[in-house]
């Protein structure tokens, strides 16, 4: 029988062939190409204790980093999921800040507010400032993936255990976690891929003694010219990171069930619950912005005193950069909307499929879209969770033909995009998944097909959580060094991390203030788009 | 709960089952790549006495095409800058145009152009220094090609015997203090950033991450000796000597002047000046001065990247590389020093940027054959 169009094998085709196209076939040509490497170079990679040392820190940071993200930002999800006030918004963009600060300006918040409090000594270079740093740059996950769903819940079910005798902790306990599980879960699975090669955080705060797979591959591949060492590490790395989502895919579909979701309308906080918002907002609202704010009181300093001459300089070309910093903004949030359209095209494409290939058995997906969503649930996570260097050489040697896309800025968003797919997937996948059958078949009843369903009942149920798999996708962009780095300093193509990275690269105190400035202007930037985006929300189920 | 966890095993079990049949094709997929590795491994050894020997004879670079109207790409690294006009007074004498590419360290540049060496990203690359040239002449990256500009430019720094790469630009790698917080006389050899008094002041580069970090590790090598160099790095790092990832970190995060608390950094002989130029509020005098015992010589070098469509243009780019126009905007731009003995530098570079009087270098061969092995020490001394 051929596939109807809009049955998911067909929807699958776009998402698959992304896949194929720009992440399975560049690294095939690199391992073929340039990652080479026999019996040797295994032996080598597996006699080395250090290899052992460097795997086992990988895995040990990133489950604490992940486990501590979790605990301090589900309080924090609860008031963003539950209540209505003013500031939310504000709250919610301020969160994803630190998503689009380049690591070297957070490496180097980091370091000076360490030298400030006078703990340099006992934590730099620490396993706990790693930790920290990755615990600043992933509350946004949880807040909003698990923030975002928690909204979207129906509260009849706690409503009823409340009248049917349960405490609120108990209620929380036994009714709210259980169904939240399914948003956890996710939040946790790219947290955890995050922090297994997150990069410059290891790199810049972790110094020569706490190194991990990803920063190892780094050292072989680039300084040591070792290529054959950086391809058993990056295999390694891929295993690993296919064990975990391969785990992933099937606690996920074993722990999601059918939610009603609706309009519940979220109350306005009232009396003592203000004292619990604070209790929840406050310390982690300190954590993130101490760091941000020293960036901020930096960025003005100049000649002694505060003003805009830092802000000032940028408007023209500064010494060392080939643009102005308008120009290298501009070009930043080009790349960055590109990327952004890009990765929701396909993440939605993809999230139908997966959500309705591991739909009940009565609904009879097929053997071929069962396996078609098996392979994008784990195949699209898949570039989150390899290094950096390994994907930006495969596109280097891949993508030259039929067209040669490497002068040209497209490949910087295919790169930045590819990292903001995961995002909208895990997003939007969950929600698809817990849509009541009912709604689905009244509809059907009444006469709707499944293109119709889809479109008219699914995706505006999805709407928010798309738009949170948006900001992500968005913000992962313009704050994206690695690919960047890889193809592009020509004057269309300067984007704002890289214009900060070469302002640090020379001494002298002017160079850092406009270093600080054209962060914080990234901050600002990123905190306008994002409400933009959050504000399409309001007409939404929300 | 153990019910529900049992349940859980089962359905696992189940599913891992399932899967097998998915994750084999993967394995076997691994597997064949690893072998077709392992066959060609054979063909990249290379066997001359130094890589810096010319291979065979270069065929020469037909010079008489139209290159005007041509556009070729220049691979660099992200330190790279230059003003304006420089490039554009290119453009207007020779009718080519110039697009940059690449802004990772040296690193990035040199490991992208051997892996794309087949179908190169760009038609000439600058800023492979003579820590790596042997990792790209052993790979064949570059086509020969003498400048005749190179008449102006001291033997001393034309490291290639065989032509494929032209010098450009060198500086040295030096140790840099800042005057008003060191705990004593300013240190005047390596010898003295092992001396109790400079416990905890000073701060270096990653050696397997860093440029200026593999260039320190590279002078205690030539200074202290194959057997002597280990030695001095355990002192150093038993007198408290910090490691940072990279030049930006030290400089500007360990260092006085990044608001750390250590008071000497490893960075460049020219950074003074970039302290007087970028300083802010402005100053006289930089607050930094340079340890000029122990330093280590950084050239860089330009080449024709051997798979490139205009040989033509891409030898006019690196005579012009050579110009007095291009190497006069060297040093404000990149803070290293132009190799024609005809250029001028700029004020501030007389005043307040200097040279080693006695650099220390190695051969880019030994640097190449002892690489990995230095650096596995290197680590090991570290990691310790």
């Amino acid at each position: 029988m051929r596939p109807r169009s809009g049955s998911p094998l067909v929807i699958g085709l776009l998402p698959l062939a992304f896949l194929a196209a720009f992440f399975v076939y560049p690294l095939a040509a690199l391992f073929v190409e340039g990652f080479r490497f026999g019996p040797d170079e295994i032996g080598g990679v597996f006699s080395r204790s250090r290899f052992w040392r460097t795997a086992w820190f990988t895995v040990w940071q990133a489950v604490v980093s992940t486990a501590v993200t979790l605990l301090i930002s589900l309080p924090l999800s609860a008031v963003v999921g539950r209540y209505r006030f003013r500031g939310r918004s504000v709250l919610l963009a301020l969160v994803t800040v630190p998503f689009v600060l380049p690591t070297v300006v957070v490496a180097s918040a980091f370091l000076a507010s360490l030298e400030r409090l006078g703990l340099a000594d006992r934590f730099g270079n620490s396993a706990a400032v790693i930790i920290a740093a990755h615990v600043f740059f992933n509350v946004a996950v949880v807040v909003r993936t698990v923030g975002g769903y928690w909204r979207g819940l129906d509260d009849r079910p706690e409503q009823a255990a409340r009248v049917l005798g349960a405490g609120p902790i108990a209620a929380f306990r036994h009714v709210t976690l259980p169904r939240l599980r399914p948003a956890i879960l996710a939040a946790t699975s790219i947290i955890l891929l995050f922090t297994m090669t997150s990069f410059g955080v290891v790199l810049l705060l972790g110094g020569p003694r706490r190194g991990t797979l990803e920063t190892e591959i780094y050292r072989f591949a680039l300084n040591r010219t070792d290529f054959g060492t950086a391809a058993v590490l990056a295999i390694v790395q891929l295993v690993a990171v296919l064990g975990l989502l391969v785990v992933n895919s099937w606690l996920a579909r074993r722990l999601t069930q059918r939610e009603r979701r609706g309009a519940t309308a979220r109350p306005r906080p009232r009396g003592r619950q203000w004292l619990g918002i604070a209790a929840a907002v406050v310390p982690v609202m300190v954590f993130l912005t101490v760091p941000m704010s020293a960036l901020v009181e930096r960025s003005f300093r100049s000649g002694g005193s505060y003003s805009w001459a830092n802000y000032r300089a940028l408007t023209d070309r500064p010494p060392l950069l080939p643009v102005d910093g308008v120009t290298a903004l501009s070009n930043s949030v080009r790349f960055a909307v590109a990327a952004m359209a890009i990765a929701v095209g396909v993440g939605v494409a993809a999230s139908v499929v997966i959500a309705s290939s591991s739909r009940a058995a009565h609904l009879r997906p097929s053997r071929a879209e069962r396996a078609m969503g098996w392979v994008l649930d784990v195949g699209l996570l898949l570039p989150l969770g390899t290094s950096a260097v390994t994907l930006g050489f495969g596109f280097l040697v891949a993508l030259d033909e039929p067209v040669d896309l490497r002068p040209t800025w497209i490949i910087i968003a295919l790169a930045q995009s590819l990292i903001g797919v995961p995002f909208v997937v895990r997003a939007v996948v969950p929600v698809l998944r817990s849509i009541d059958g009912h709604v689905r078949e009244a509809a059907a009843a009444l006469g709707a097909s499944p293109s119709v369903v889809r479109r008219e009942i699914e995706l505006p149920m999805a709407r928010s959580a798309i738009g949170v798999g948006a900001v992500f996708a968005f913000a992962v962009a313009l704050g994206e060094f690695g690919a960047t780095s890889f193809v592009g300093r020509s004057p269309d193509r300067m984007t704002v991390p890289l214009a900060i990275g070469q302002l640090l690269g020379q001494p002298g105190q002017q160079l850092r203030g406009q270093a600080m400035a054209l962060s914080t202007i990234l901050m600002v930037a990123t905190i306008v788009v994002i409400m933009i985006i959050d504000r399409n929300d309001r007409a939404g189920v929300l | 709960m153990v019910l529900r966890f049992g349940f859980l095993r089962f359905r696992f079990l189940r599913f891992v089952r399932l899967e097998r049949r998915l994750l084999a094709p993967i394995v076997a997929l691994v597997l064949v790549a690893a072998a077709c590795g392992s066959q060609d491994e054979a063909q990249d050894e290379v066997s001359r006495d130094a890589c810096t020997d010319p291979v065979q004879a270069a065929t020469a670079i037909d010079r008489d095409v139209d290159v005007a109207g041509t556009t070729i790409r220049l691979a660099t690294h992200g330190s790279f800058a230059l003003s304006d006009d420089t490039l554009a007074a290119f453009t207007e004498q020779t009718g080519i145009e110039v697009e940059q590419v690449g802004a990772g360290d040296a690193g990035t540049l040199v490991s992208s152009a051997i892996l794309t060496k087949d179908n190169p990203t760009a038609d000439v690359l600058f800023g492979i220094d003579n820590a790596f040239l042997c990792r790209g002449l052993d790979a064949d990256l570059f086509l020969a090609y003498e400048s005749p500009e190179l008449a102006r430019v001291p033997d001393e720094f034309e490291l290639d015997g065989g032509s494929r790469v032209t010098p450009i630009s060198y500086g040295d790698v030096c140790a840099n203090y800042w005057f008003n917080e060191l705990p004593a006389d300013p240190p005047t050899s390596l010898d003295d950033l092992v001396a109790e008094v400079n416990r905890g002041q000073f701060v270096t580069q990653d050696a397997e991450v860093s440029s200026p970090g593999f260039a320190f590790l590279l002078a205690t090598i030539a200074k202290y000796g194959e057997d002597g160099w280990e030695d001095y790095w355990r002192k150093l790092l038993a007198n408290d000597a910090a490691i940072a990832a990279d030049w930006e970190s030290a400089y500007r995060g360990d260092f006085i002047a990044g608001g750390g608390d250590r008071s000497i950094v490893m960075s460049y002989a020219s950074s003074p000046a970039a302290e007087v130029l970028f300083a802010d509020p402005p100053v006289d005098e930089p607050p930094t001065g340079v340890l000029f015992d122990g330093c280590f010589r950084q050239i860089e070098f330009a080449g024709i990247l051997a798979g490139t469509d205009h040989p033509a243009a891409a030898a006019a780019l690196i005579d012009f590389m050579l110009s007095t126009t291009y190497q006069n905007d060297i040093p404000l731009n990149m803070f290293v020093y132009p190799v024609v003995e005809d250029a001028m530098l700029p004020g501030v570079f007389v005043e307040h940027a200097a040279l080693a009087s006695d650099p220390l270098t190695l051969d880019p061969t030994t640097i190449e054959q002892n690489r990995e092995d230095w650096l596995d020490q290197w680590a090991e001394i570290v990691l310790a």
